[in-house]
């Protein structure tokens, strides 16, 4: 289907055209949003984050004790991050993040969340059967593992501190960055 | 409200899909339902819980067929139409000029009259200061509450009437259940509540465990058990 052809792509173009010819909103403004969100705001934060945290222990401990306070001076734009608490993968703790009823997520540290986040499949299996989703993920985890997960009900946003790759005190901590994946931040992953 | 948006444990829906390219957006109606959105289209109607509400009262086909920017559009023009800035019929018309077609499936379902309620927030944010004493402290065991209700409220039906621990405190924050129909800001303590698998989902949950969640005290009762 063509995105002309698309209902809602239609009706959100009549809602935008009616609300415009009102004088209530300007496409300029829509288009600031948009490329905010596209181009500024994504994982990069949270990666910047886990790195620091993987390399500085007095870091690692403010974060872990009051994750919005530690990361403030980073001064990331974005919404959806009034309180962050950050949760630790260890050997034998993995947690996972959820929204089991819209899609909350921090989009200051991670940008917008990515599809099979929001959906159903997702939002509804992951804390009934969080195993058998990760080992879909890739992820097997060790039966004395506890899995924690964290269904985002309120306004506290979660995000995954991954266990740390063998070599994080030895490499550069631009290289530690790069290597930090999103799906790691969400608990669905592991960095390699 | 027991809508469709409350998907906590529903089975059936399969393997979870990842796509190999993820772009933020899907296609440009997505980025201008997104922006739409940010910019306060929605007018005086807008608190993020009365967005959330909006949300789930679209139609329930189109709440899982239409996926999330469909969703945000749904939500979106609910709270436009009953915020009396433009009517369904108007935003019909304009739709079928620029081709749609009269039975394409509308995820909006309005009230029938604009409620000229004032949803706007008090201050930015939701954390709000409370002068009650939080009822729990951290260690304390809590029930929650075994009913639904009409409305809004952000305890999923698959954690009502379970027993948990109270793991941290949040302090004051914007009551989403009064908030979201603009009956007050009514902030409420808020707590994480840790609960067993078996607790939730009985003798067939995975072994090893825990699922968290972020409750206002109204939800909340002291377990004696």
């Amino acid at each position: 289907m063509t995105e002309e052809q698309n209902p809602a792509a239609i009706r959100a173009e009549a809602i935008e055209s009616l609300l415009i010819e009102k004088g209530l909103i300007t496409a300029a403004a829509i288009d600031e949003v948009v490329e905010r969100y596209n181009e500024r705001i994504g994982p990069l934060n949270g990666a910047r984050v886990v790195a620091r945290a993987w390399r500085d222990a007095t870091f690692k401990r403010a974060l872990l004790s009051d994750a919005t306070a530690a990361v403030a001076p980073f001064e990331f734009e974005g919404g959806q991050t009034e309180k962050l608490v950050v949760v630790e993968n260890t050997p034998k703790v993995h947690n996972v993040v959820v929204c089991t009823l819209c899609s909350c997520y921090p989009w200051a540290m991670l940008g917008l969340p990515p599809r099979w986040y929001k959906d159903p499949a997702y939002r509804s299996r992951i804390v009934r059967e969080p195993r058998r989703v990760l080992a879909e993920f890739g992820m097997q985890l060790e039966p004395d593992v506890e899995v924690r997960v964290w269904d985002s009900s309120a306004e506290v946003r979660y995000l995954v501190l991954p266990q740390a790759p063998d070599d994080a005190t030895r490499v550069s901590e631009e290289e530690l960055v790069a290597r930090v994946t999103r799906d790691a931040m969400i608990g669905v992953e592991r960095v390699a | 409200m027991d809508g469709i948006h409350d998907l906590g444990g529903k089975q059936g829906f399969g393997t979870v899909v990842r796509e190999t390219d993820e772009p933020v957006f899907h296609a440009r109606w997505e980025s201008r339902v997104f922006g739409l959105n940010l910019v306060g289209a929605g007018g005086s109607a807008r608190n993020i819980d009365h967005f959330r509400h909006a949300v789930e009262r679209i139609e329930p086909i189109a709440y899982l067929t239409h996926g999330y920017y469909g969703r945000w559009l749904g939500g979106l023009e609910t709270m436009i139409v009953e915020a009396g800035i433009l009517d369904t019929g108007a935003i019909t018309r304009r739709a079928i000029e620029l081709g749609a077609r009269p039975e394409d499936r509308i995820a909006s379902q309005p009230a029938l009259r604009p409620d000229r309620i004032d949803y706007r927030p008090s201050e930015s944010g939701n954390r709000r200061s409370i002068a009650a004493v939080a009822r729990f402290r951290i260690g304390d065991v809590v029930r929650t509450l075994d009913r639904g209700t009409h409305g809004h409220t952000r305890l999923p039906a698959y954690a009502r009437g379970r027993r948990g621990a109270v793991i941290s405190t949040h302090g004051g924050w914007v009551y989403p259940d009064t908030n979201a129909h603009g009956r007050g800001e009514n902030p409420q303590h808020l707590y994480t509540v840790a609960f067993d698998g078996a607790e939730l989902w009985g003798a067939d949950a995975e072994p090893g465990v825990v699922v968290h969640l972020d409750l206002f005290e109204p939800y909340l009762e002291r377990s004696d058990d």
